[in-house]
């Protein structure tokens, strides 16, 4: 079977660091491929070496069967790029913009014309086209450049966290148009995100990458099934007495806990009586319950169960910025 | 070659939607000359000449009649009588004149008697320019003053006639090619340096580079779209500086194609050199403290506004390698003289191979990845 992207033991260093540290994974045609990880975890790192913007240190990257490093400009040839930062020139038009770039791939005259009204008109910026782009809102410019990555009709598209810096409504409008876009243009997507609720939205798989390694990979669903208990609940307490975590642990139906400061994080196959059993035995110890949550298994509690730590304990940390280019060197 | 234009149309029109940068690229050496070319161009006058006359007799009278006669006529200086030695020179110390004409006691005498008559200038010599014109003038006073009898009409002595081929040319002139090439270099220094590594850093070229461009059509497009910008700013120094320093028949059509010509080669060697230059830099900060270090380096020693020949050996090797010295050459014999473009060959092949050169090596050390 030929796959769309074949990433095997992909490596990239900076001196000592390893930012992508033996990553093989392989995504199929027309699926979502979210990559999942904090910042600093080499996830643009990676996108980077599969857009030919990297050369990897070792391992080998394959895009509809071409060497990123042998064949870049046929890799270049079939994939749209949306790079983290917003790169569109704030200067010129939305038409202006999509021009330059149709006429940078080649595609010149009528089709040139014709390819940029018809993605302007997908991505809803028809009114705006001749509108500088400094005018536009974030959400605005990342639908533009959303459009400029497939203004010469690739079919596999890199989106480095499309929707990072973005305010919930526009994020949503980015996963609308995303998901119509795969299915009207035939995509394959590979996407970097860190937020859980958006690689569960949009992604077919998710890799879980964690310091520069693959840590997991399956759908959202097998994911979150793989995770002990089919609850998680958060639970603290007025005092945590010595033993306190095997008490907890021995309760009816706790598949798990794992204790982060005060707080207890439990996996429970049946959250409303493990509910009511952590009331009791709090009543019985003496103690108060202060705070308690109960919720459904999410891909933070998938990336908590791989990683040992939680997505938002590690966002900034470890990272270098250069610029704007947010290089990962650590 | 289409991707080449796209790079190109996509700064010109950034240019058109903003030009105040190239308008700044324009208006500084524009002000330099005006500044500069008036500063240093004119003739002093009005200096304040305090005379004390001490010995009251006929040829000092003369003399100060002449010196009056001057300051009438040239007005390089007012005169102002003084009484006494002392009072003239308590004022020139003060500052209030600028030096003492001191005709001593028994000076009538010795002007009869053929005994080495002097009289002294007492100068101010903390301003070499002042105390240069004073002498000047009154050594060029003296012979007037010593004149013998008519001397025959067939003189046996050889002597010098000079004969300028050229109308006089004010410093505002000679200043102007200077300004031309600063204007150019000034354009170069914004597109090629500050504008290239800010679009940089803010990821623009992320997305040329995930396009199959090339590196030399990417360098290509580059050089060209920040050429264009610089020639534009060449050309409205040509025209604006030729009205403002007075150059005469500014607008012929022949001079101006061939100052055309050179400002485009001109516009290449700079832009390239600047691309070089900035080739592996990422800081946006760079190009900005360059600029100071650059404008020094290559603006002075190219004899843009003192003469090469003047210059210390180690200015002078500056001066070879320098595309400035190249550039203001060729704009001095087109701008000053009118000359053909025979006379500015070496200066276009110098920067047509310095051009070469520069966009060879920047195209070599081009990285094509982040």
């Amino acid at each position: 079977m030929s796959f769309d992207v074949e990433v095997e033991n992909l490596t990239k260093c900076f001196g000592d660091f390893c930012a992508v540290n033996g990553l093989s994974f392989n995504v199929e045609h027309g699926e979502v491929f979210g990559l999942l990880g904090p910042n600093g975890a080499g996830k643009s790192t990676l996108i980077r070496m599969l857009t030919t913007l990297v050369p990897p240190t070792s391992g080998t990257g394959r895009i509809n069967g071409f060497d990123i490093v042998r064949s870049p400009n046929q890799v270049r040839r079939c994939i749209g790029v949306i790079p983290q930062a917003m790169t569109s020139d704030q200067d010129l038009s939305a038409e202006e913009n999509m021009g330059i770039f149709a006429k940078l791939y080649g595609i010149t005259g009528e089709k040139r014309r014709r390819i940029v009204r018809e993605l302007l008109a997908a991505v809803d910026l028809t009114q705006w086209a001749d509108k500088p782009v400094k005018m536009f809102s974030g959400g605005m410019r990342r639908r533009l450049e959303i459009a400029r990555g497939l203004v010469h009709q690739p079919n596999i598209f890199f989106l480095d966290e499309p929707t990072t810096g973005l305010d919930p409504v526009s994020r949503v409008a980015v996963w609308e148009m995303l998901t119509r876009l795969k299915t009207e243009r035939d995509l394959t997507i590979l996407m970097t995100t860190h937020y859980m609720d958006e690689a569960d939205k949009l992604c077919d798989r998710i890799a879980i990458v964690d310091h520069g390694k693959l840590v997991a990979l399956d759908s959202p669903l097998k994911l979150k099934a793989s995770v002990p208990g089919k609850n998680t609940l958060e639970v603290s307490f007025s005092e945590t007495p010595a033993g306190w975590l095997q008490t907890l642990e021995s309760l009816p139906e706790v598949a798990g806990v794992k204790a982060e400061d005060h707080i207890f994080r439990i996996s429970s196959d049946n959250g409303p009586r493990t509910v009511v059993e952590l009331v009791e035995v709090a009543r019985h110890a003496g103690l108060t319950v202060t705070s308690l949550s109960v919720q459904s298994t999410t891909l933070d509690d998938v990336f908590v169960h791989y990683t040992g730590h939680q997505l938002r304990d590690t966002l900034q940390s470890n990272v270098v910025y250069s610029s704007a280019h947010m290089y990962e060197k650590r | 070659m289409h991707r080449i234009l796209a790079i190109i149309e996509r700064d010109l029109r950034r240019f058109r939607r903003s030009p105040t940068l190239v308008m700044v690229s324009i208006i500084m050496p524009l002000v330099q000359l005006l500044v500069l070319g008036n500063a240093f161009g004119g003739k002093l006058k009005h200096l304040v000449v305090g005379v004390v006359d001490q010995d009251h007799g006929l040829p000092a009278i003369k003399l100060k009649e002449m010196f009056q006669a001057v300051a009438a006529n040239a007005r390089t200086f007012d005169t102002v009588p003084y009484i006494d030695q002392a009072t003239a020179l308590k004022d020139l110390r003060n500052g209030r004149i600028n030096a003492v004409l001191n005709i001593p006691p028994q000076f009538s005498r010795k002007v009869f008697a053929g005994a080495n008559p002097r009289f002294a200038l007492i100068e101010d010599n903390t301003d070499q320019f002042i105390a240069s014109a004073l002498e000047g003038t009154l050594n060029q006073m003296l012979g007037p003053y010593n004149q013998k009898p008519p001397p025959p009409l067939i003189s046996a002595d050889a002597s010098l006639a000079v004969v300028e081929i050229y109308p006089y040319v004010p410093y505002i002139q000679y200043l102007l090619p200077g300004s031309t090439v600063l204007a150019i270099f000034v354009s170069a220094m914004i597109g090629g340096g500050i504008i290239f590594i800010d679009d940089k850093a803010r990821g623009l070229h992320e997305g040329y580079l995930v396009t199959p461009i090339s590196k030399f059509e990417l360098i290509m497009g580059f050089n060209l779209a920040g050429a264009m910008k610089a020639i534009i700013a060449g050309a409205v120094l040509i025209s604006a500086g030729s009205l403002i320093a007075g150059i005469p028949d500014p607008f012929n059509p022949a001079r101006l194609a061939r100052l055309l010509l050179l400002v485009v080669v001109t516009s290449l060697a700079l832009i390239s050199f600047m691309f070089l230059l900035m080739v592996r830099v990422n800081d946006p900060l760079v190009p900005r403290a360059m600029f100071g270090v650059l404008n020094t380096v290559l603006f002075f020693p190219s004899g843009a506004v003192y003469p090469v020949s003047a210059f210390p050996a180690w200015m002078k090797v500056i001066a070879i390698a320098d595309p400035f010295t190249y550039a203001v050459h060729g704009f001095k014999e087109l701008l000053l003289k009118n000359t053909g473009v025979g006379a500015i060959a070496y200066d276009l092949l110098f920067l047509g191979i310095f051009t070469a050169l520069s966009m060879l090596t920047a195209t070599l050390l081009f990285k094509r990845t982040l």
